[in-house]
């Protein structure tokens, strides 16, 4: 019988520090919800690792506590035990301890609740709209419609309100912040703050169907020059091709198939449109497209182009059968959607 | 039960089959049943198994292809609903079913042809949900495209794909097309009526069908945790009903409750679905709170520590799982106060969870423990659903919860709980109550060989679903890039959960093995308690040859056992004689007994709760009407046949 509890025992210490053991060899996701980068991440994070270590004495004495019970008492052939029916001080003990445990973490949690559900009063806004399966921004005080990359100066509150257009979305970018559910018909508020500049990555969180998986973000923080330089240039129409360029047969392309569903501005306008606008698709901060779920390189836009409900499926866009030279033409186009290019 | 009247009408005749596959068509014994409840959620428990390792496979690296994403969707979504409504909670009616009666000495449920009904609505409302693989159509929402202008999905993948939890508006008409969302919905309301009516059943029989001398606080602690469920399904699933109702509506007749574009709202489905899925979840682990409150003192020869508290301590747990549903929304924009109010109230779930661990571990304490397999389990039990516990606490911290929910954090911690907890528990209650289904003992080194498999692929492939979740792996999501760095600690998640269907096939193998060729139980193998092992293994058809008289807790044991000045036990003289008397009154009982008989219309009623369900979903086809109108003249020539069949009929009496 020792042999074996012993064995057990070890066994359980092994179960429970591989994970730490093989958790300090891996480098770190840059979804780590442990990394906080910003104020509210921050304080998140100093709110709930007190009580990661609190749960984990509780279980070393709860776990501990069982393995000596277990050890201790065994059937090593002794007489019956005494029939012990109960303690009544034990229980109020064992009751009340909790009780007091529980009511010390209530007081910080319920202030954080009420910290963290405000934005400050000078805070930027953002507006940001579900779309299945991509999120949109938009900057009210300065006109800006963008897409999948959000950019935000460092070291000042953003303030999101958000939306959906469809189903419910949830939205996340681990290290600036928790997450916020976007809902259809309503308005919700998350405050974004990045310490430093720095692209920060993020992922829809609630379930929102086929592509929910490829339903990502990217927070790019800047400093506040690099910010006002991109609101200039966002500010800006689009950047259109010189004629007889290979670019300017994709804005024919654009204007024949693409435009009843994305908006470049100086160029189309709709009511509603079903797409991201692609007005500024290349500006440089704009490094990913598809849901951020793909780099903007050429190769990329010309497979996606080539069939996107493969790349992502559920899409609202469909495989428009296009040919590889009228794909070669979209790719330079899109592409050369750079307001830091020029005119 | 008996009446002498003559059978008011003679219309009906009963069936009077007592063998042969007819008599478990037609039969209305708790015993019965509660096998059937139970192989059959086993053969559920073993598709949904099949489910999550196929789930394993896709996500054992990054860009799975084992999958594609509506494949996905559908899996985890039947993973969920299988384990759920088709494992846990019928695997917890089996044994409510079976061992219940036996352990409050009663003869049979007070409704045992109501108790056939509500197993053969299950049995339906499963077939009816798993045929959605057969008929279910499935498609991207209103405008989307999928992969390869496909228009359905594979056969894989046309099965429910809104996840169990069925989220508004995207398991509603616009969002999800075809029909699978239609089994869905209609398929959990009919296995909603199945639990809805046993658990009336139950509740009947507890207050009215127990022994003499069995006062509330002389019931064993695994009768006062049915109970306790019993009302939590009593209350909770008139909630789900009319929520399910409400989808069904939407997408059947056209409503607008949660259609966002009209007003509809999609936060008011969440409010119901949780107001019944936090009870829900506490239905499915407190039968396994109440199984290993009655092994752990069996197994450290000890009685329960602070039987009242551990009973309050559960009957707790049960009021206050309906005043904490919106902790599983607090991220959906609810206001500050609500979310610090659905906070409070989800620590103060700690206190009463506290107390029973406490009071197991005060079992133990200064016991003679015994490692059997049930114990085992039970040990595990404890171990695991402490971990699910704390990890359940660190989601009060709200905004903790911020950065937690949604991921595989949670994922971790409820499979702590139902898997750690709730399945550890269903084990040992199996390894223990074995021997009163066939009078044969499950081989003890094949159970620990069970027991060790699943416990260490247990926590391979669920410790590490922390750490994941804290990483920021989301849920449900059929694939992730490599610059994630998920992958390693995948691959020991899939790992682990092959380990665990290894050890799921050992035990299929000691159940076969020793239902057959186990070494033989005798009336009471492990020095028991309480009154279900007073009388003969395997159970006798009629349960107690004499009705028992209870004059205390744990009353076998009292049999069987004084204490001595120091309150140690001590084996009466007369203890071999008592355990003879009541096995040889067990098999030969001195008068005759009338058990309730046999019908064929629970049967009838369910199977019509299959051309109902078909009926609605397919109104809108010439066949489909006439479907519906057969299922409901089925449905209710089935309740006047019901009502019609004499109370008692001229039948041979079991014994005489």
């Amino acid at each position: 019988m020792r042999s074996r509890s012993r064995r057990r025992s070890v066994t359980f210490a092994l179960l429970t520090s591989l994970p730490l053991l093989l958790g300090s060899c891996i480098e770190g996701s840059p979804l780590d919800s442990l990394d906080p980068q910003g104020p509210a991440a921050r304080r998140i994070d100093e709110l709930g690792t007190p009580v990661f270590w609190i749960a984990g004495v509780i279980l070393a004495i709860v776990l501990g506590g069982l393995a000596f019970a277990m050890i201790r008492y065994r059937d090593r052939g002794q007489a019956d035990p005494r029939q012990i029916h109960g303690n009544a001080k034990l229980e109020v003990l064992w009751t009340a301890i909790p009780i007091i445990l529980l009511a010390g973490l209530a007081v910080p949690t319920v202030q954080a609740i009420f910290d963290l559900t405000e934005c400050e009063a000078d805070a930027m806004e953002v507006d940001v709209i579900g779309h299945q399966w991509w999120f949109e921004y938009r900057y009210p005080e300065e006109g800006i419609t963008t897409a999948n990359v959000m950019v935000i100066p460092a070291g000042k509150q953003v303030c999101l309100n958000m939306t959906s257009d469809d189903v419910l979305h949830n939205y996340w970018i681990p290290k600036l912040n928790g997450k916020r559910y976007l809902v259809p018909g309503q308005q919700t508020l998350l405050t974004l703050e990045a310490d430093q500049p720095g692209e920060y990555w993020g992922q829809c969180g609630e379930f929102c169907g086929l592509s929910h998986a490829l339903m990502r973000a990217r927070v790019r923080a800047v400093d506040q020059t690099d910010y006002e330089a991109w609101v200039a240039r966002m500010q800006q129409p689009a950047t259109l091709p010189a004629d007889g360029t290979p670019a300017a047969a994709g804005l024919a392309e654009f204007n024949g198939i693409c435009s009843t569903c994305h908006v470049i501005e100086g160029v189309n306008q709709l009511d509603k449109p079903v797409g991201p606008n692609l007005t500024h698709f290349a500006d440089p901060y704009r490094n990913v497209f598809a849901g951020a779920s793909l780099e903007r390189t050429a190769e990329h836009i010309a497979e996606w182009l080539a069939d996107p409900p493969t790349i992502k499926p559920g899409s609202f866009m469909p495989n428009l059968n296009l040919t590889s030279d009228e794909i070669d033409a979209l790719v330079a186009f899109l592409q050369g959607l750079d307001p830091t290019k020029g005119n | 039960m008996a009446s002498t009247t003559a059978p008011a009408s003679t219309i009906f005749r009963r069936p009077k089959q007592t063998s042969g596959w007819m008599s478990w068509l037609t039969t209305v014994d708790h015993k019965k049943i509660g096998i059937m409840y139970g192989y059959s959620a086993f053969f559920f428990f073993i598709l949904g198994g099949l489910e999550a390792l196929i789930l394993r496979l896709q996500l054992a690296g990054p860009n799975g292809t084992v999958l594609d994403a509506n494949e996905y969707n559908a899996m985890f979504t039947m993973h969920g609903t299988t384990m759920i409504f088709l494992f846990v909670m019928p695997v917890g009616a089996a044994f409510f079913n079976y061992m219940m009666p036996l352990m409050i000495g009663a003869r049979d449920v007070a409704f045992p042809r109501m108790n056939a009904l509500s197993f053969w609505i299950f049995i339906f409302g499963g077939i009816f949900l798993y045929s959605s693989f057969l008929f279910g159509t499935t498609g991207p929402p209103a405008g989307g495209n999928l992969p390869g202008g496909a228009t359905d999905a594979s056969w894989l993948g046309s099965t429910i794909n809104g996840g169990w939890f069925m989220y508004q508006p995207n398991a509603g008409p616009r969002f999800s097309t075809g029909t699978v969302l239609d089994f869905g919905a209609i398929g959990l309301q009919i296995l909603g009526l199945a639990s809805l009516i046993s658990a009336v059943n139950f509740i009947a029989t507890i207050f009215n069908m127990r022994a003499k001398g069995m006062k509330l606080l002389r019931m064993p602690v695994f009768v006062w945790m049915t109970l306790v469920v019993a009302f939590l399904l009593l209350f909770s699933l008139p909630i789900i009903a009319v929520a399910l109702f409400m989808v069904t509506f939407d997408r059947q007749l056209g409503t607008l409750f949660f259609d966002t574009f009209q007003g509809g709202d999609a936060i008011l489905w969440q409010h119901l679905f949780w107001l019944f899925g936090h009870p829900e979840v506490y239905i499915l682990i407190l039968p396994a709170m109440g199984i290993v409150s009655e092994t752990l003192p069996v197994f450290s020869r000890k009685p329960l520590f602070g039987y009242p508290a551990v009973v309050f301590a559960g009957a707790a747990i049960g009021f206050l799982g309906f005043g904490v549903w919106a902790h599983h929304m607090f991220a959906s924009g609810i206001t500050p106060v609500a979310q610090a109010a659905f906070g409070l109230a989800t620590m103060t779930i700690a206190v009463p969870t506290g107390i029973k661990i406490f009071n197991w571990m005060g079992t133990m304490w200064m016991g003679k423990i015994k490692f059997t397999t049930p114990m085992l389990f039970s040990l595990g039990f404890v171990a695991l659903f402490v971990i699910g516990g704390l990890s359940g606490v660190t989601h009060s911290i709200v905004p903790a919860d911020w950065q937690q929910t949604d991921t595989y954090y949670i994922v971790a911690h409820f499979h702590y709980v139902l898997f750690g907890g709730a399945i550890f528990g269903i084990f040992a209650g199996l390894y223990y109550w074995f021997p009163k289904l066939t009078g044969r003992m499950l081989s003890e080194r094949l159970g620990k060989l069970h027991f060790w498999l699943m416990f260490v692929g247990m926590n391979l492939t669920f410790g590490p679903m922390h750490w994941l979740g804290l990483q920021g792996m989301v849920r449900r999501t059929w694939k992730y890039p490599e610059e994630y760095n998920f992958g390693t600690w995948n691959m020991v998640v899939t790992v682990g959960a092959y380990t665990i269907a290894l050890s799921i096939l050992v035990f299929m193998i000691n159940w076969v093995r020793s239902k057959r060729r186990g070494a033989e139980s005798g009336m009471d193998p492990w020095d028991a308690r309480t009154i279900e092992w007073s009388i003969p293994n395997p159970t006798p058809e009629w349960n107690f040859g004499v009705n028992p008289e209870v004059q205390a807790l744990d009353d076998w044991w009292h049999r069987k056992y004084d204490e001595d000045d120091e309150g140690r036990p001590v084996r009466k003289a007369e203890a071999d004689a008592t355990i003879a008397q009541f096995h040889d009154q067990g098999v030969n009982p001195p008068a005759p007994i009338h058990l309730p008989s046999p019908s064929y219309f629970p049967f009838l009623a369910g199977s019509a709760f299959l051309a109902i369900g078909y009926g609605v979903i397919y109104h809108t086809k010439g066949w489909g009407l006439p479907l519906l109108a057969f299922g409901v003249i089925l449905l209710l020539s089935s309740m006047i046949g019901w009502s019609l069949e004499p109370i008692e009929e001229e039948h041979e009496e079991v014994h005489a």
